[in-house]
């Protein structure tokens, strides 16, 4: 059976945005693709618990996609962490229901992918400063894969731009297909590699 | 009697031809020309003599003057100028010499040459502003440039009217004017005669400047509707007997009363009064067009005749054409233009009578022109229909957005209907947002008040589909319904239901029951008007009690879901029927339920037990 697919999309500002824009279009346009755009769902904040814990028992595939704030996920995409991921459901000793899940982040980035290292301004990388997902994954029992990220997100060109969004439609058409070996998943860098 | 015979026999004519010809395509003007004839003396011969019908019927182009000024707000109107003197400046003088040099060929003297040259100058204001507002073309450039030149037109009148007598080859002392510009000025010596002109424009903008406002606010505040249609019809009636006095077009005094309305508030109001007048007497008049050609004449001269009106047509459609071309008009609209001014006017046949008083011109030449114009008129509409049949498919590809865009920027796509408390709020979010809002209200004293506080709106009742066509109802995209009295917004909510389906409609509810009832009407967004302003109330009072901000804000915003789900829910249960009330009394306890188990402060205990490092450590090995 082939892979059914949640994008949790988190952009206060999407009408601003060029890539995300661009990306979500792209999404859509996938088949076994579910876009749920929070800050369009949730304006005020208040997350329906049960509608959200119901989809992600729909799908296989968790996807957060964001672009990156202060290093994490823009505000409405924690409140959802703190308010769906409920004891019981996602984790604790009946809290079984994403066992098994894949989770990614998809995330654009304003620098560079060298900004991101060691000896570069950000000096983290990108997958330690995602740690926090990786563990919230891990602690509900799914399995991490790691981000897709497109760097450099406010200086692309309207060509790269498509670029990439063909590439993130590229990505989305094999997980939803494919039976990928999760070994192999989690072991490569990022998860645009899997398409390069 | 006979009065009504006749105006029985017109209308009977109009109902019967114009449905038909629209169903057919043919547009309006068309079937109106098309009954004229088959009523007229040539056909079924019910009607004679047309020419005091025509007379009268001619007002109503002067009620399309004055609506057209309403629409045009005069920064705008400035911004008109230039097309306006150049192209339509150019349009009469060019037209006019070239006519006379073909007249001259044809044996005539200059004087004859330039008399109807300058006659057959001038265009079908009614037929070319009829048909290029019914296929919604008139804010495009085709649209504008159509009126710049007729709106010259109408100004040039007036030295025409001057220059005429002067061209009497015979040089016999020119009668002085018969016709319906007949003034007592004609005694003073010139400098005064401009000096009253002047004076009677100026009174004129005075007078709807500022005398006015508050004669509609009074006519306003009796509540009688057919008041403010008595004191319409008095305004344009009055403008139209001022400039007759003073010699001037009653048409352009009309238009430029109605550019001094433009910005006022009871301009929607005035619109949808005189629309009805103007549309049935423009009817007549294209009837009495096409009742008055002479078919007698087109018999014995068939070969002349429609040479005559072939070389018209021909000749002011390359003009126009060449004059569009200069100004930019691009493309498809440029041939627009150039068919909808391809006609003579009507005010040619008022120019042609004053030629014969004066002798300038033979009966006979009259006679040839009358039916000339008359003729060049009924062929403008099947010209059109040419254009837009075979013209325009050739201009389509890429033209489209370039159609629709500048239609948007004219028309506000919000209209407002009541601005009380409610509308007021609604109304400053959506300005304070960039939002073209027009607003309507039915209160002269409250539209008084506010405008001291610098809003700008507009008297009038939004019940009713002819205001709220004026208002641009067709071509907004959402109509907001805020006025207080709930049988009133009922009635706007079927108004609007009925006539411009395609309108968007978010409306203020008075209570619960009152939802359910624009529920059923199909609306498209229902805000009850207490709830939120309540609602906040009560969230802070919870803070006042001592619960935490953010807790009471909660707490609201999960009460006010629910609350809003429910409402929406009983809509399909009959009002106080055993269902509906189980359900709301089922739904009270559920927000109970709800409210005390929400999911933030939900098994506190349990959560942080989670935490502990034991048990984490039993799941991840």
């Amino acid at each position: 059976m082939n892979n059914r697919i949640l994008i949790l999309f988190a952009h206060p500002a999407l009408e601003r945005s060029r890539v995300h824009y661009r990306l979500l279009k792209a999404a859509q346009t996938v088949e076994g693709v579910t876009c749920h755009d929070l800050y369009q769902l949730y304006p005020d904040f208040l997350i329906n618990v049960d509608r959200e814990q119901e989809l992600l028992t729909q799908h296989e595939i968790i996807l957060f996609q964001y672009p990156l704030y202060w290093y994490s996920s823009p505000a409405i995409l924690k409140e959802w962490q703190d308010l769906v991921l409920e004891y019981g459901f996602a984790y604790g000793q009946q809290g079984s229901a994403l066992r098994g899940k894949l989770f990614a982040n998809v995330i654009s980035a304003g620098g560079s992918r060298a900004a991101y290292q060691a000896d570069g301004e950000n000096h983290f990388t990108i997958r330690e400063l995602l740690r926090p997902f990786e563990q919230t994954a891990n602690l509900c029992g799914m399995i991490y894969v790691p981000p897709f990220v497109i760097h450099d997100a406010n200086d692309l060109s309207q060509a790269e731009i498509d670029a990439t969004a063909s590439e993130y439609q590229q990505l989305l058409s094999q997980l939803h297909a494919q039976h990928l070996s999760v070994p192999a998943l989690t072991r490569l860098h990022y998860l645009n590699e899997l398409i390069a | 009697m006979a009065l009504l015979q006749e105006a029985f026999l017109f209308l009977a004519a109009g109902v019967v031809a114009v449905p038909l010809a629209s169903r057919l395509g043919l547009g309006s003007v068309l079937g109106y020309l098309i009954a004229g004839v088959m009523i007229g003396p040539f056909v079924l011969g019910f009607v004679g003599d047309t020419e005091h019908i025509m007379h009268f019927a001619e007002f109503g182009v002067v009620m399309m003057l004055f609506l057209i000024g309403l629409e045009l707000q005069p920064p705008v109107l400035w911004q008109l100028r230039k097309p306006i003197l150049g192209m339509g400046g150019l349009q009469v003088i060019v037209t006019t010499l070239i006519i006379a040099g073909i007249a001259m060929l044809f044996g005539f003297s200059w004087q004859m040459g330039i008399a109807i040259g300058l006659i057959l100058s001038s265009s079908s204001t009614a037929i070319a502003l009829q048909i290029l507002g019914e296929k919604n073309l008139m804010q495009t450039e085709g649209g504008k440039g159509s009126f710049a030149v007729l709106l010259f037109q109408d100004i040039a009148v007036i030295p025409i009217i001057a220059i005429l007598p002067l061209l009497t080859s015979q040089g016999s002392e020119p009668i002085q004017v018969a016709t319906a510009n007949s003034s007592y000025l004609d005694s003073l010596p010139d400098w005064q005669q401009a000096l009253v002109v002047i004076g009677a424009i100026i009174s004129l903008i005075l007078i709807g400047r500022y005398l006015l406002r508050p004669v509609f606010r009074f006519i306003a505040e009796s509540h009688l509707r057919e008041m403010f249609t008595a004191t319409a019809l008095m305004l344009v009636v009055g403008t139209a007997l001022l400039m007759n006095m003073v010699g001037l077009s009653p048409a352009l005094g009309a238009f430029i009363a109605g550019v001094v309305l433009a910005n006022n508030e009871y301009r929607h109001e005035l619109e949808a009064n005189i629309d009805p007048f103007k549309a049935l007497l423009l009817g007549l008049f294209f009837m009495s067009v096409g009742a008055s050609i002479d078919f007698n004449l087109l018999l014995k001269h068939p070969l002349m005749v429609s040479l005559v009106v072939l070389g018209l047509v021909a000749v002011k459609f390359v003009i126009l054409w060449g004059l569009a071309k200069i100004f930019n008009i691009q493309g498809g609209y440029r041939y627009w233009f150039a068919f909808a001014l391809a006609q003579g006017g009507e005010f040619g046949f008022v120019l042609l009578s004053f030629s014969l008083q004066n002798q300038v011109l033979p009966a006979e030449i009259v006679d040839v022109l009358t039916a000339a114009i008359a003729l060049s008129m009924v062929l403008t509409p099947v010209l059109i229909l040419f254009n837009e049949r075979l013209v325009q498919p050739l201009f389509e590809s890429g033209e489209e957005e370039a159609y629709e865009e500048p239609m948007d920027k004219q028309h506000n796509p919000v209209i407002v209907a009541g601005f009380g408390r409610f509308g007021q709020i609604v109304s400053r979010l959506l300005i304070a947002n960039g939002v073209q809002v027009t607003v309507l209200d039915h209160s002269a004293t409250h539209i008084e008040r506010v405008r001291r506080f610098g809003f700008k709106i507009f008297y009038g009742d939004a019940s009713r589909d002819d205001l709220l066509h004026t208002a641009g109802a067709a071509k907004a995209k959402l109509l907001v319904i805020a006025v207080d009295d709930r049988a009133t917004i009922t009635k706007i909510v079927e108004t609007s239901k009925r006539h411009f389906p395609n309108l968007k409609l978010y409306v203020r509810a008075y209570d619960v029951v009152h939802y359910h009832e624009l529920q059923r009407l199909g609306v498209d967004y229902i805000e009850r008007e207490l709830f939120l302003g309540s609602l906040h109330l009560g969230e802070m009072v919870l803070q006042e009690l001592g619960m935490r901000a953010y807790q009471a804000r909660r707490k609201a915003q999960q009460f006010a879901k629910h609350d809003q789900d429910t409402t929406k829910r009983l809509s399909s249960f009959e009002l106080g029927s055993k269902k509906y009330i189980s359900i709301s009394q089922q739904a009270r306890e559920e927000v109970l339920e709800l409210l005390q188990a929400d999911r933030i402060n939900r098994d506190q205990q349990e959560q942080d037990n989670a935490w502990n490092a034991e048990e984490r450590t039993q799941r991840h090995p």
